[in-house]
């Protein structure tokens, strides 16, 4: 029996736009996975944590304050610590405004793919689903 | 604080456990995932898990969509935990039926106590069982007590009429309720208002409080006297108010349950009730397995669609063939 694919969707920081962050939500469980939504305004931690708790596969970011550049890899800072690895078993996505030149260091601090506006929700998931780094069967 | 994550691959039972016992939050959460997921090295770690269990105090928490399950919750682990109790949240939100997917959406309310290392949340789909809560949720109440905590909360999905799975579980009860739902409350009062131990009239700043209050009061008096009177508890979650008398309100009744000895009729009742899922559960699997291996499943489909017989015959008779 194939196991179910959990998704954390984390809204950052001091952003309260999360239309954005509900229709990914939406696209994911129309797409049979378990989606647990944060809210608005979380630290880090907070997001570390629940990633952690929940045992997500995936945890997806929106974010559209202009603070990526800072929270993004503190996120990725803190799922290391909280769960004591060295490289990630969780693929971390994150989609919202986000320039183009601040991608690379993006995914030199951790971020496994970054989702500009236009891209679709059926792009998304097919990008989720191929690149999970746990096993599903 | 640094903790080793699980590894894939054999003995991941073990490993669990091992980890579940030293105090590790991601094995305990992939334990979890495991016992959800019914994968196979779930039977072997839960028969090593149920002996291990310390007994927590488990309180369930149900009511309507959207009279505040999620704020209480909230509002009680910080009760707990200012009288210096861990506590464990299990919150459930439904499986969409058409996608298998779902949004689990409780943790929106959880604002305090976040990253407080005494409280663990977990958020749970129902995966298509119906009774309020998911098919396993007995077991993860388990992996959660021998992990250690003191306190154990579960919410349930937004209640209607026959989401009363939750009794079996926990020892009490709150159904939380709000103003002016006149009309839900006529609908659930076959329901789940015949099993709170404790009512919860959440936003009790709204107008009409006063007046659903007496209702439920009324419903209570026509109840059959027994030796514990479910007290009504006004709260508003968002602010805080009446949630320390909530808690004394559960605390209460646990406290009854002792002294009367009734939690060891509770506790037998519960252990039948679960023994009786997992007895179905399995007969119906043994059966379909061999009427499907010997023909006969086959046969009674083509009865039934021929109008030649009744599902109730067929049934036995697959009954009778495959059980004896």
């Amino acid at each position: 029996m194939a196991r179910k694919i959990r998704v954390l969707v984390g809204k950052p920081g001091l952003d309260g736009h999360d239309r954005g962050a509900k229709v990914i939500a939406r696209a994911y469980r129309d797409a049979g996975m378990e989606v647990i939504y944060s809210g608005l305004h979380r630290t880090p931690e907070e997001l570390a944590r629940m990633a952690v708790d929940e045992d997500v596969d995936v945890v997806a970011l929106s974010i559209l304050s202009g603070a990526h550049s800072t929270l993004l890899p503190k996120v990725v800072q803190c799922l290391l610590k909280e769960k004591g690895q060295s490289s990630l078993d969780v693929l971390v996505l994150a989609g919202g405004i986000i320039p183009e030149e601040d991608i690379p260091a993006l995914k030199a601090a951790g971020v496994d793919e970054v989702f500009g506006p236009g891209t679709s929700t059926q792009e998304i998931v097919e990008y989720t689903k191929t690149h999970l780094k746990r096993e599903v069967a | 604080m640094r903790e080793t994550s699980p590894t894939r691959g054999a003995g991941i039972s073990d490993q669990l456990l091992e980890g579940i016992l030293r105090g590790s939050r991601p094995h305990l959460a992939r334990a979890i995932s495991l016992v959800e997921d019914g994968a196979g090295e779930a039977v072997r770690l839960l028969s090593h898990v149920y002996k291990r269990r310390r007994m927590a105090s488990v309180v369930g928490v149900t009511g309507s969509p959207g009279v505040g399950k999620s704020t209480i919750v909230n509002g009680l682990v910080g009760e707990f935990r200012s009288l210096g109790r861990s506590v464990g949240v299990i919150a459930v939100d439904p499986t969409s039926p058409f996608s298998g997917g779902a949004i689990l959406g409780d943790r929106v309310r959880l604002r305090t106590h976040t990253t407080d290392d005494m409280v663990y949340w977990r958020s749970l789909a129902t995966r298509g069982h119906l009774g309020g809560l998911s098919r396993h949720t007995g077991d993860v109440i388990a992996l959660m007590d021998a992990y250690g905590f003191d306190e154990i909360v579960v919410e349930t999905v937004g209640a209607g009429q026959s989401e009363v799975d939750i009794m079996k579980y926990a020892e009490t009860v709150v159904v939380v309720l709000a103003p002016n739902l006149g009309d839900d409350v006529q609908a659930i009062k076959a329901g789940i208002l015949e099993i709170g131990d404790v009512f919860c009239l959440n936003k009790a700043d709204l107008p009409g409080a006063e007046r659903t209050r007496r209702d439920i009061e009324m419903m209570l008096n026509l109840r059959e006297e027994s030796g514990w009177r479910p007290p009504i508890v006004m709260t508003q979650a968002h602010t805080g108010e009446g949630l320390s008398e909530l808690v004394n309100a559960v605390n209460s009744h646990r406290e009854y349950l002792v002294s009367s000895g009734l939690l060891e009729q509770k506790a037998r009742q519960s252990h039948l009730a679960i023994l009786n899922e997992y007895l179905s559960l399995l007969t119906v699997e043994k059966v379909l397995e061999s009427a499907q291996v010997d023909g006969s499943l086959e046969r009674a489909l083509k009865d039934l669609s021929s109008g030649n017989s009744d599902p109730l015959t067929c049934a036995s008779e697959l009954v009778k063939r495959h059980l004896t």
